[in-house]
């Protein structure tokens, strides 16, 4: 498992509850932490952008930019701002000591190559194999977009997805096979909910953690047969 | 035969209608702005375009597009919350789209100028946009067969060039730069400086000149 995690206490007993679900950034302050010291790591536009701010100088990760950067920094303020340097979301960032730039063949040669350790990225839908939905409703007066998406999603050694688990509508997005055009066939290999943790793989959906419910609770909530993680699948 | 234009008119003039314009830039990053709006004052129109996105606010390729000069995109990320004159145009049923992966569409450039006659790629697998696509098992992955994008004229920005023709670029605007450079069957770039020939060490040179046809100086 290239992601670390026994830094928490309870992991090793298996399923570890917290008594209410987590919010976005607690949510992002979780990924942070899961992510292994000295991880070369993509982080996707939106809510996976807030994982950087809870980065430990400590844990010594490289963040890679889809348009051209490895070593990138935090959005930049006032006098930094420079409108040639600037993320996969056109936000304009920093660059810190030790940074690169390079084409945009060689970018994608970075997640498609499989020298990126993790990729963390919105969704949609995440099926129980894995399969990623993320760039397109399928709605027909929707103008499609897909960007890096599909790259990082085949490419990353580790596909983490962080999303709500419900829709506004109260649906499960993690779903038996998913309803939106595919980003991904069986990519997703860990999914951060505000209501839980999943690991998903060859065996199943495992619950690693809950958070403000049950294992029960969140089986009714959810489409999918769940199980409690393992010791070791942790 | 490099050439030196005095002007960004004079640069892009001979860009005929209905043909294909590779546009360097991710977002505003490295867009050649200036050779853009000359391309506009040109007149060139049924143009397919080549670029990331499909304009930004009510600029560059933005304008292009709302002008109707541009027939088809090639791109990976039109929708963007400013893009609304791309918007407008394909709910109008006024502008073709090929939507490409981000990472499909840099390497197919990359293999035009490199004369690759395709290749087979784990991206996209199994989704709408490898739909009609040949696709085969390779190292136990499903893979899709990509081809080269070529482009008549490729419009492209760096930092500084020397009398060569050669390129370097600046930070995250050097993005699509060079391997459009390469694609292209002439390339026109818009440089912040020129330096006479042997002030950029050759070590540091990202576009050699051999893949330059003009160069103009921009304010």
């Amino acid at each position: 498992m290239s992601v670390q995690s026994n830094d928490r206490a309870g992991i090793h007993a298996g399923i570890q509850t917290a008594d209410k679900p987590l919010g976005r950034d607690d949510l992002a302050r979780l990924v942070a932490r899961d992510i292994t010291p000295g991880s070369f790591v993509n982080l996707g536009i939106g809510q996976p952008t807030l994982v950087s701010n809870y980065l430990e100088p400590e844990q010594n990760i490289t963040l890679h930019t889809e348009n051209g950067m490895l070593g990138m920094g935090p959005e930049a303020t006032g006098d930094q701002i420079d409108g040639d340097l600037i993320n996969a979301g056109k936000i304009p960032v920093t660059e810190l000591p030790g940074a690169s730039y390079f084409h945009h063949a060689d970018s994608f040669a970075i997640m498609r190559g499989g020298h990126l350790d993790i990729c963390v990225l919105g969704a949609f839908q995440v099926s129980a194999t894995g399969d990623l939905a993320n760039w397109h409703t399928g709605a027909p007066d929707a103008i499609p977009a897909v960007g890096g998406a599909m790259d990082l999603a085949t490419g990353a050694k580790d596909v983490f997805v962080m999303m709500t688990l419900l829709t506004r509508e109260g649906v499960s997005k993690l779903v038996e096979s998913c309803s939106y055009p595919l980003t991904g066939i069986g990519c997703v290999t860990r999914i951060y909910t505000d209501k839980a943790v999943f690991l998903t793989g060859p065996d199943g959906v495992q619950v690693r953690e809950t958070f403000g419910c049950t294992l029960d609770e969140l089986q009714a909530m959810v489409p999918v047969p769940l199980k409690a993680a393992s010791a070791a699948g942790s | 035969m490099l050439n030196f234009p005095d002007t960004v008119n004079e640069a892009v003039a001979g860009i005929r209608d209905g043909s294909t314009v590779m546009i360097g830039g991710f977002g505003n990053a490295g867009q050649p702005f200036e050779l853009i709006d000359a391309l506009m004052d040109c007149g060139a129109r049924d143009l397919t375009v080549v670029n990331n996105n499909a304009g930004q606010g009510d600029q560059g390729l933005a304008l292009l597009i709302k002008e109707g000069r541009v027939k088809k995109m090639i791109c990976s990320f039109p929708r963007q919350s400013d893009s609304w004159h791309f918007d407008a145009k394909f709910r109008a049923g006024e502008i073709e789209l090929e939507l490409v992966p981000q990472g499909n569409l840099a390497e197919r450039i990359r293999a035009a100028g490199a004369g690759i006659g395709g290749f087979f790629t784990p991206t996209g697998y199994g989704t709408m946009l490898a739909e009609g696509k040949e696709t085969r098992i390779l190292d136990g992955r499903g893979q899709v067969f990509e081809t080269p994008i070529h482009a008549d004229v490729a419009l492209i920005k760096a930092l500084t060039a020397d009398g060569k023709g050669n390129l370097v670029y600046r930070k995250t605007a050097r993005n699509f730069g060079p391997i459009m450079a390469a694609a292209a069957q002439h390339t026109i770039v818009q440089v912040s400086r020129i330096v006479p020939t042997g002030d950029l060490d050759p070590e540091t040179i990202v576009t050699p000149g051999i893949y330059v046809n003009s160069i103009v100086k921009v304010a």
